[in-house]
């Protein structure tokens, strides 16, 4: 029987698991400030040995593609890449947004998944559990919360935000939504491996590994000045 | 059964992408290699942010190429070396995770590769080194003498205090309102030119092999300014000669004065600089008519590569000194206890 492995270091949360099929066999979390480069293949190659398979059972690789902290989604997306093309298996790319909100998939609601970016914006989206399974309402985007917030307003009913970064913005949060924002607890917070092999085992494999690359949302900064800067002269020359 | 060493390489140390199949430490069955350099230049040097998203773009096929055109598989390879630092860090780690993953996913030994100890065994590749020797290296971010007395030692008998070889070059262009990346207009204007400007030359102390370039550097944009605010004409092929030939006169008098102090046979020139025909061809003028053996490697081995951090990792490979799973980009790697 073919094993998935599910990796995500999208955060400071490393999280990884094995599955066959829709059994999760072992699951591995952390949540530290520690590196994932150098955590990452040992925390494999010891999951792999403690369920008791060998590389080449693998069929399938999971991995959450971010948003999220750009050196920890390059380390588990180039990590999955190199093991799905090396291995020549399947390789699934899952929004680390979406894994998060796997919380409220049991939520009489909406879901709102919330990683900061600084400068008063968050990589968010809008989910709404239906049938026990999260669809998607509003895309993965790097949004100004307080613009956002006075969106969510409009949707109606009760609103469970997930995400490790909550501390920051839960005042912000209650401040403009009041009761109808409800906050999951810490424990359910945290991404977890194995939600990420379930989700990876229902959806399509990517088309090509080799282009296969993480899900920035946001230009690097040097890209984005020198793109307003080109706007700057285009407009001048007009 | 593998009667062969055949070792992949991976170098993801600074703005190219590279991987390359070395067999025995000396024979290149591929290196390929993908430059960032066009998509840099706009922004007048490498952005670390950019080389990484850069090098995930780019990591497995390079590699498939590289496996490609040296027409092996997984099961023919002896091991997956990377290089471990030093350089930029989130470009590094690209290299160094994926190489791991290759080596877990077919059971193979892991080397770590030290970038400079890689540009000096790039010499392997194109001529058998005798021992004890002594390399200059030249490039971006380094400007050392490394003496070895046997594979796999390395002592830096002489380093920049400041700024390296190519950084200075790259200072230099950029005053002269040369593109990015400066070193070779330089190098080309410097032939087109006469040294008739008065430059510094920094020896230090006198039994000193270390080096220093900022003065020198400061001395010409000094020069530029004060000649430019007196209204006098300022020749740039003549500065970038003057320039050129101020860093040379140091460079490889102390190589020369090493070479002696140090009794070796072979000098070797190693780094993206020894692309430097003023360097190359002065060097040769000093060397040729000595008993001592001078070794430049072709200019697509100077600048970096993956072939030369596969000859190196062989020395590694034949000692045994494997990397474990928990290895790590390190940006600042020792070379003389790695
Ligand atoms: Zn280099």
């Amino acid at each position: 029987m073919g094993y998935t492995l599910a990796i995500d270091t999208s955060s400071y949360v490393l999280t990884l698991a094995i599955s066959a099929e829709k059994k999760i066999v072992g699951e591995v979390m952390t949540n530290i400030k520690k590196n994932h480069s150098l955590r990452l293949m040992p925390a494999i190659d010891q999951l792999m040995k403690d369920v008791g398979i060998s590389a080449n059972q693998l069929e399938r690789i999971v991995v959450a593609e971010g948003p999220g902290s750009y050196t920890g989604v390059r380390i588990a997306v180039t990590t999955a890449k190199s093991l799905a093309w090396s291995l020549n298996i399947p390789l699934v790319g899952v929004s680390s947004l979406e894994l998060m909100v796997q919380t409220g998939r049991y939520f009489n609601g909406y879901t709102v998944p919330i990683v900061d970016a600084r400068r008063g914006q968050v990589f968010t989206s809008l989910y709404k559990s239906e049938h026990n399974r999260m669809v998607e309402i509003h895309e993965d985007r790097l949004r100004m919360l307080g613009e956002w917030l006075e969106q969510l307003k409009e949707v109606g009913g009760p609103i469970l935000f997930v995400g490790q970064d909550l501390d920051l913005h839960s005042e912000e949060i209650r401040v403009v939504l009041g009761d109808q924002a409800v906050f999951a607890p810490h424990a359910m917070s945290l991404p977890r491996g194995g939600e990420l092999a379930a989700l990876g085992y229902e959806k399509e494999a990517v088309q090509s590994v080799h282009t296969f690359v993480p899900r920035y949302l946001r230009l690097a900064e040097a890209e984005a000045k020198w793109q307003s800067e080109q706007q700057k002269v285009r407009e001048s020359n007009d | 059964m593998k009667n062969n060493e055949l070792i992949l390489a991976i170098e993801t140390s600074c703005d190219e992408t590279s991987a390359a199949v070395i067999k025995n430490g000396e024979e290149i069955l591929s290196n390929i290699v993908s430059s960032q350099i066009e998509s840099h230049k706009r922004f007048g040097g490498v952005v670390p942010e950019i080389a990484s998203r850069h090098h995930v773009e780019q990591i497995t096929l390079i590699i498939e190429e590289a496996m490609k055109e040296a027409e092996v598989a997984f099961q023919d390879l002896s091991a997956v070396a990377v290089t471990e630092g030093p350089g930029l860090v989130g470009a590094l780690l690209i290299g160094v995770n994926a190489a791991k993953a290759i080596a877990f996913a077919h059971d193979l030994p892991l080397i770590g590769v030290h970038h400079i100890a890689g540009h000096i065994y790039a010499n392997q590749l194109v001529h058998k080194l005798q021992f004890p020797l002594l390399t200059l290296v030249v490039s971006g971010g380094h400007t050392e003498l490394v003496y070895m007395e046997k594979d796999g030692s390395f002592e830096i008998i002489g380093e920049t205090r400041d700024d390296a070889v190519g950084e200075a070059y790259d200072k230099v262009a950029r005053t002269l309102g040369l593109p990015y990346p400066g070193g070779p207009h330089i190098d080309k204007m410097a032939h087109e030119g006469k040294p008739t400007y008065d430059l510094p030359r920094a020896w230090l102390e006198q039994d000193s092999f270390d080096f220093s370039f900022s003065g020198l550097k400061s001395s010409v944009i000094n020069n530029l300014h004060n000649k430019k605010q007196r209204g006098e004409e300022v020749i740039p092929e003549d500065l970038a000669a003057s320039f050129q030939e101020s860093v040379i006169e140091v460079l490889v008098t102390k190589t020369k004065k090493a070479q002696e102090q140090y009794g070796v046979a072979q000098v070797l020139l190693a780094g993206g600089v020894a692309a430097n025909k003023g360097l190359r061809s002065e060097l040769q003028r000093v060397f040729e008519p000595s008993e001592v053996e001078l070794l430049i490697p072709p200019l697509n081995l100077c600048t970096d590569n993956a072939a030369m951090i596969g000859a190196a990792a062989s020395i590694k490979f034949k000692q045994k000194k494997f990397a474990t799973y928990d290895l790590n980009g390190n940006p600042g790697l020792d070379l003389e206890n790695q």
